[in-house]
């Protein structure tokens, strides 16, 4: 047979969003809260500097690592949640965040190594781990405890025994932040049993009580962390490509060994977008938080007010709430009946079962009408 | 941010909303929502409320210039007497003291270029401390109050992504 896929590619199977993106595609009445990327286009600045960068004929590679100066910036950025990170050595400029995580599990896994991710959470590091070979090992969160990853969930999956964790807070889908006390214990938990982490904080720049904390800021783990970011969320740049890993240099070495040799570098457009949205794009990047976090306040309320259990979500742009029953159902019915697309939860893994994440990405106009329409539809039950 | 600078941002983002949905927004209860709005109302720092129209895409006859007035001031009359005078045409919809070249720049509404020359001619000019105006008449909005009147907000997303 010709052009079989592999075993690993072969055994992993669809995202279970695809399913509702084809349900949603089949109808043009739909009002959609399954969006994980902003409503908001990128500052008009950012998108200007990556016009001019074209005009002034800007479109040869970048050094792999990234641009000095981009990267010059991002180390200034990034330090306002303490990290110091050394431009010319400890950043790796990549194309989307997605690059950085799955250049970090092939640099760092072994064939056959355990990792742990917590769930629910993204839908891509699991198939990521496989494809590198590696065997993902999930621990649960749940609702009782408003989604944070515990020592003790982690020492009941067994995870004592793998190799790295994924750490993904602020979280999507739950839109769960850890506190410095709850990341201070998983981090202890890391150290005493030798665990590297990945810590994915694409939403850091999304809170919305109080400032984001690093994992890799407590103590010795900068040494096993790898922090990976970018400018889709908090700069509305998705479809620019452009994220970026962080770490020893001896790691971003390895990691951009990997990088050289199949992505060259990421794309300078958008490189050139991200230097003029770092340097001069703060208020816009704010404005967005700000009617993110009235955004996140009104949903709340509304699924309280339904009678729907929702824990309060403190970062990104997604609510969890409880649906009280067959997620994928009440999902699926919830477009057929009313025309509201939304996620149902266990598409991010078991521990998200019995929810749905809700997006509020959206304007405050379809939000109001969509959370009126889930309201009758929860009435009618 | 404090509730009543979150609320005034909110209001100039819409601000037709109701007070349940503003109160949801700012997490807090409809009764404090009303007792600031009365209390923003009352001191002067909300002074109303209105809607940003595209009169381009409506039948009526609407025309609007921005006029420059240049001034001469003595020892009785100072920019606020003129303004006074100003303001109170009901045609004048804004009014302001400006630096640079001219002093007061001012728009003017009518129903056409005629009507809005023969109010600057009639009721503006002949006003004794103003010896110079300049009328410029809009052409074409593309943007007032914040709004982009070309954006039509299409929303080319996917509908469902992780």
């Amino acid at each position: 047979m010709t052009l079989q896929p592999n075993d690993r590619v072969a055994t992993t199977p669809e995202s279970g969003i695809r399913k509702f993106f084809e349900l949603a595609e089949e109808r043009d009445d739909v009002i959609s809260l399954g969006v994980g990327e902003p409503d908001f286009s990128a500052p008009w600045a950012a998108r200007t500097a990556a016009i001019h960068s074209l005009e002034a004929g800007k479109t040869s590679y970048t050094a792999n690592r990234g641009k000095l100066e981009l990267r010059q910036a991002i180390a200034d950025h990034v330090s306002q949640w303490g990290h110091t990170y050394t431009p010319d050595s400890e950043i790796l400029v990549t194309t989307g965040a997605s690059e950085a995580v799955d250049l970090a599990l092939r640099t760092f896994l072994d064939p056959g190594d355990t990792v742990a991710v917590h769930q629910p959470t993204y839908i891509s590091y699991k198939p990521g781990v496989r494809f590198a070979g590696g065997e993902p090992l999930s621990v649960p969160t749940g609702a009782d405890n408003d989604f944070v990853l515990t020592p003790e969930a982690l020492r009941e999956a067994g995870a004592a025994e793998a190799d790295a964790l994924i750490f993904c807070y602020p979280n999507n889908p739950t839109g769960a932040v850890m506190s410095a006390d709850e990341i201070a214990a998983v981090a202890e938990f890391c150290v005493d049993n030798d665990i590297d982490v990945i810590a994915d904080e694409i939403y850091a720049a999304l809170t919305y009580d109080g400032d984001h904390t690093s994992i890799a800021t407590m103590p010795n783990m900068r040494e096993r962390t790898v922090v990976i970011n970018g400018f889709s969320k908090a700069y509305a740049m998705t479809g620019l490509r452009l994220g970026y890993a962080m770490g020893p240099a001896d790691a971003i070495e390895a990691m951009n060994r990997v990088h050289q040799y199949t992505m060259l570098s990421a794309p300078t457009t958008a490189q050139y977008a991200a230097i003029e949205a770092l340097r001069s794009c703060q208020e816009s990047i704010n404005e967005m938080a700000t009617e993110f976090n009235r955004r996140r306040r009104f949903v709340i309320s509304r699924f309280e007010e339904m009678g729907l259990d929702c824990f309060t979500a403190k970062g990104a742009f997604y609510a969890f709430p409880a649906c009280g029953g067959d997620d994928e159902a009440f999902a699926e019915n919830l477009l057929e009946e009313q025309g509201v697309a939304v996620v149902p939860g266990s598409v991010f893994g078991p521990g998200g079962a019995g929810h749905l994440r809700i997006s509020y990405a959206t304007g405050m106009r379809d939000l109001k009408e969509a959370m009126t329409r889930i309201e009758s539809f929860v009435a009618d039950r | 941010m404090d509730e009543k600078q979150e609320l005034l941002s909110l209001l100039s983002t819409d601000a037709r909303e109701d007070v349940d949905d503003i109160a949801r927004q700012l997490g807090t209860d409809a009764e404090t929502v009303v007792s600031l709005l009365d209390e923003l109302e009352s001191d002067g720092t909300v002074r109303g409320y209105q809607a940003v129209i595209d009169w381009d895409n409506t039948d009526s006859q609407h025309v609007a210039a921005f006029v420059e007035l240049n001034v001469e001031l003595d020892r009785e009359t100072g920019y606020k007497e003129i303004a006074d005078r100003i303001a109170r045409f009901p045609a004048v919809e804004s009014l302001r003291l400006v630096s640079g070249d001219y002093d007061f720049a001012i728009e003017v509404t009518g129903d056409s270029m005629q009507d809005v020359s023969q109010f600057i001619s009639e009721q503006i000019a002949p006003i004794p401390e103003i010896t110079q105006t300049v009328t410029h008449f809009i052409m074409e909005t593309y943007k007032e109050a914040g709004i982009d009147f070309g954006d039509r907000d299409d929303d080319d997303r996917l509908s469902v992504s992780p």
